[in-house]
C-alpha cells in the first residue's frame, strides 16, 4: 500500500535583500509611507530561492527510504513539508497515517522541569495523550537509562542524558510514518547503536514506514533499502541505496574545484581574497580522511601591518579543533609576528594525512595579531572528510567516539 | 486510516475538530506554565499577590491621595484594586500571548500541531493569578468594610469572558505580528501602558464629563464599570456600554483570529 505520494512539491523562500537579520515593522511602515508620499516606486527588493523543486516519490507501507544530498540541498525542507510544519509552494502530498517527526530530539524540553514531568510535555508535543504517555512511562525510562535522574529537573542533566531521554520519548511515539532527520548523530556510541537497533526494530517487526534524512553514510546503508540523492532542491536518483550512495560519493569526488573569492576592500589593512581547498582527490565537498588536503589563500596586504596568518578549524558545534599560523607562538609576541608589506601574497597551508575522522568541519581564515587584533577573517567555509580510501580501523573508532585518526606506526620486536 | 493531503496555502478554515483533538497539549503547555511559575512556590504566589497589592499602594497614593481622584463612597483602594484585578489579567494575559510564539520556537519549528494553542494556553496562569487577586480582593473589602452585592461578584465571571475575548484577540494579532516584525515587542508594553492609561482602570469612568461615548470603543470600560457599578451599587449598570464593549472584544477576538490564521502557516519559516 502507498502511504506517501508526493507529487511535483515544491518550496519557495524569499530572501529580503536587505541584510537585517529581522523585518522591522517600522521600516514598512516608511516604505508604506514613502509608496504613499512618492507614488509606485520600486517594490521591495527580494530575491527568490526554490529551496525543492519538482519533487515526486512515493513510498510503501514497511518501508524505509533514506535521503542523503550535500549541505542545503533540500532534505530538511522536504521532511518540514511532510510533517506539515511549513507548507509546499507546489505541488501536492497524500499521507495516509498518522505522521510522527523526529526532527530534533528534546523539542519543548523545559530546563526547570523533571525528567518526568518533560516526558509528559515532550510526549504531548509529539503528539501522544497523557494515557498513552503514562502507559508507556516505564519502556521509556527503561529505554533511556535515566531511572535514578528521573525527579531532577533536566537542566542538571548531562548532555548525554538529555538527548538520551529525548530520544528514548520520541523512539516511543506510535505513528504509522516516522520521520526522522539526524537523531543518531547524537550521544556516544553506545547509544547510536541502541538508537540504530529501535529504527531497525521499528521497521522491521512493526511494519512502519520510515523517512531518514542522515549524513551518516553508514547508518543509511544499515537501515534503507531504497534512497533517493536530492541536490539543489531536485531528486536526482531514486534507487536501490547502494546505487545511490555510490553515485553521491562519485559525485562528491569528481566535482569541479571552485575557490571561495572574497573582494578586497581598500578600507582594511588586509583582506583575504581567495580561498581555494583541495586535495589529491576531492575538493571543497569532500576529502578523504587519508589524504592531504591543501589549502590556497590569496591575500592582499593594503597598508604595511605586522601580523600572521591563521588557520582554524571548528566542529559542527563550534569547538575549536585546530587552531594554527604561520609561524609558532611564543611568549613575546612582537617577534613571533611578520612583518607584511603592501602587496598580494599566495600561501599553501598543508593538513597531513590522517588529521580528521570523518565529519564535518568549518575552516576559517584569518589575519591577525591573535589575541590583540584581527585584520581579516573569511566566512567559515564547509568542508566534508569521509571515510578514507581503506576503511582501517574505522569499526574500533566508531566504538570509541575518538576525535582524531592518525595512522600510527607500531614497531614491536621480541626481546627473549 | 486516515489520508491527509497536503497542499499549497489551504483556504482559511478554523478547524475545531483539530483543536480538540489537540486539547492534551493545550493543557500540557497550560500545566507547564504554571508549573514553571510555580515551581518555587513562595515566589510564584508572592507575585500574584505583590503585583496588584503595590501597584494598588503606589496608585493609592499618588492618584487617591495627592491627585485626589474621586471615588465617591468607596475608598480609593477598593475602587483601584478592582480596576487592577482586571487590568493586570488583561494586561499580563496580552503580552504573554504576544510573545509566546516567539518564546515557544523551538517546538513551532519543529512540529506541527494547532498553532493557535500556543497563545491561548498562557490563559490558565493569568486566571490563577486572577482568582489569587479574587481572594486578596476579599480580604481588603473587609478590611475597609465595604458592602458588596452577590450580583456583582456573579458579573466577575462575564466581565472576564470579555476581558478573555479582548485580550486573546490582541494577543493573537500580536503574537502573529511579532513573528513577522521582531521590532514589535518593543512597542508593545508602550502600548499596553496606553491602553491602561485610556481605560478607566485607575479613575473612574465619569472623568471624561461630556466626552463618555468615547468609553464605547475601549472593550475594558464596560467590564470596569459594569463590575463596580453593579459590585458597590454606585449607580445603576450602564448596558449600552457593556454591550458596547463586548461587541469591541468580539471584534477584537474575530480580528486578531483572522490574522493568525492568514499568517499561521509561514510561522515555521520566519520565527
Amino acid at each position: 500500500m502507498t502511504v506517501i505520494e508526493a507529487r511535483n512539491i515544491g518550496k519557495r523562500y524569499s530572501l529580503h535583500r536587505s541584510n537585517a537579520s529581522y523585518r522591522a515593522l517600522r521600516d514598512d511602515i516608511m516604505n508604506a509611507f514613502h509608496w504613499f508620499t512618492h507614488g509606485r516606486g520600486k517594490r521591495r527588493d527580494t530575491d527568490e530561492f526554490w529551496a525543492l523543486r519538482d519533487i515526486d516519490f512515493s513510498v510503501q507501507q514497511g518501508e524505509v527510504l533514506g535521503i542523503i544530498g550535500p549541505n542545503g540541498s533540500g532534505k530538511s525542507t522536504l521532511l518540514k513539508i511532510l510533517s506539515r510544519i511549513t507548507p509546499p509552494t507546489t505541488g501536492e502530498v497524500k499521507i495516509r497515517g498518522r505522521v510522527g517527526s523526529l526532527l530534533e530530539v528534546g523539542t519543548g524540553f523545559h530546563p526547570e522541569l523533571t525528567g518526568r514531568e518533560n516526558i509528559f510535555l515532550n510526549g504531548a508535543i509529539l503528539g501522544m495523550g497523557k494515557k498513552e504517555i503514562t502507559r508507556k512511562m516505564d519502556e521509556i525510562v527503561a529505554f533511556s537509562g535515566i531511572e535514578k535522574f528521573l525527579d531532577t529537573p533536566v537542566k542538571y542533566y548531562s548532555s548525554g542524558m538529555y538527548v538520551r531521554l529525548a530520544f528514548a520519548i520520541a523512539a516511543h511515539m506510535d505513528p504509522d510514518i516516522l520521520l526522522v532527520d539526524e537523531v543518531l548523530a547524537v550521544g556516544d556510541a553506545e547509544f547510536q547503536k541502541k538508537c540504530l537497533g529501535k529504527m531497525e526494530e521499528i521497521t522491521k517487526k512493526q511494519g512502519r514506514t520510515i523517512l531518514f534524512v542522515s549524513h551518516n553514510l553508514d547508518s543509511i546503508r544499515t537501515l534503507c533499502s531504497r534512497c533517493i540523492l536530492l541536490r539543489n532542491g531536485r531528486k536526482i536518483i531514486d534507487e536501490k541505496t547502494d546505487l545511490v550512495i555510490n553515485s553521491y560519493l562519485k559525485d562528491i569526488y569528481k566535482e569541479n574545484i571552485t575557490g571561495y573569492v572574497f573582494k578586497n576592500d581598500l578600507s582594511k589593512e588586509a583582506v583575504i581574497t581567495r580561498v581555494e581547498i583541495n586535495s589529491e582527490q576531492g575538493n571543497q565537498s569532500g576529502f578523504l580522511a587519508d589524504k592531504e588536503i591543501n589549502v590556497n589563500v590569496e591575500f592582499e596586504i593594503n597598508t604595511p601591518i605586522q601580523a600572521l596568518l591563521c588557520l582554524m578549524v571548528t566542529d559542527k558545534e563550534n569547538s575549536p579543533y585546530i587552531f594554527s599560523s604561520e609561524k609558532d607562538d611564543r611568549p613575546d609576541n612582537e617577534q613571533s609576528l611578520k612583518s607584511y608589506q603592501k602587496g598580494l601574497y599566495r600561501a599553501l597551508i598543508t593538513i597531513p594525512p590522517n588529521t580528521f575522522i570523518p565529519g564535518f568541519y568549518d575552516f576559517k581564515l584569518q589575519i591577525d595579531q591573535p589575541f590583540i587584533k584581527t585584520f581579516d577573517i573569511t566566512s567559515s567555509l564547509s568542508v566534508i572528510v569521509s571515510e578514507k580510501t581503506r576503511p582501517l580501523g574505522v569499526h574500533w573508532r566508531e566504538k570509541i567516539q575518538v576525535k582524531i585518526a592518525p595512522s600510527i606506526s607500531y614497531t614491536i620486536t621480541q626481546k627473549t | 486510516m486516515r489520508e491527509l493531503v497536503i497542499k499549497p496555502k489551504s483556504v482559511f478554515r478554523l478547524d475545531v475538530r483539530e483543536i480538540w483533538e489537540y486539547r492534551e497539549l493545550f493543557y500540557f503547555l497550560a500545566w507547564r506554565d504554571l508549573k514553571v511559575r510555580y515551581k518555587q512556590t513562595a515566589i510564584g504566589v508572592a507575585w500574584a499577590v505583590l503585583q496588584p497589592l503595590l501597584t494598588t499602594v503606589v496608585f493609592t497614593v499618588f492618584f487617591g491621595k495627592i491627585a485626589g481622584i474621586t471615588t465617591g463612597n468607596i475608598p480609593y483602594p477598593v475602587f483601584a484594586f478592582t480596576g487592577l484585578l482586571f487590568w493586570n489579567y488583561f494586561s499580563n494575559f496580552l503580552s504573554d500571548a504576544s510573545g509566546s510564539l516567539v518564546a515557544n520556537r523551538g517546538i513551532i519549528e519543529k512540529v506541527y500541531f494547532p498553532r493557535l494553542i500556543v497563545p491561548l494556553s498562557g490563559i490558565v496562569v493569568y486566571l490563577v493569578d486572577f482568582f489569587i487577586g479574587l481572594i486578596m480582593f476579599g480580604v481588603l473589602v473587609i478590611v475597609y468594610g465595604v458592602h458588596v452585592s452577590l450580583l456583582g461578584i456573579a458579573f466577575i465571571i462575564p466581565a472576564v469572558c470579555i476581558a478573555t475575548l479582548a485580550s486573546s484577540g490582541l494577543g493573537m494579532f500580536f503574537a502573529a505580528l511579532n513573528v513577522k516584525y521582531r521590532d514589535v515587542r518593543y512597542a508593545l508594553p508602550f502600548f499596553i501602558q496606553l491602553i491602561m492609561f485610556v481605560s478607566p482602570v485607575i479613575y473612574p469612568a465619569s472623568v471624561l464629563g461630556r466626552h463618555q461615548w468615547l468609553w464605547y470603543f475601549n472593550p475594558l470600560s464596560g467590564v470596569l464599570e459594569g463590575t463596580r457599578s453593579l459590585l458597590f451599587g454606585l449607580s445603576p449598570l450602564n448596558v449600552p456600554l457593556l454591550l458596547s464593549s463586548a461587541g469591541m472584544s468580539i471584534v477584537l477576538f474575530v480580528v486578531g483570529l483572522l490574522y493568525f490564521k492568514r499568517t499561521e502557516q509561514w510561522f515555521a519559516d520566519i520565527v
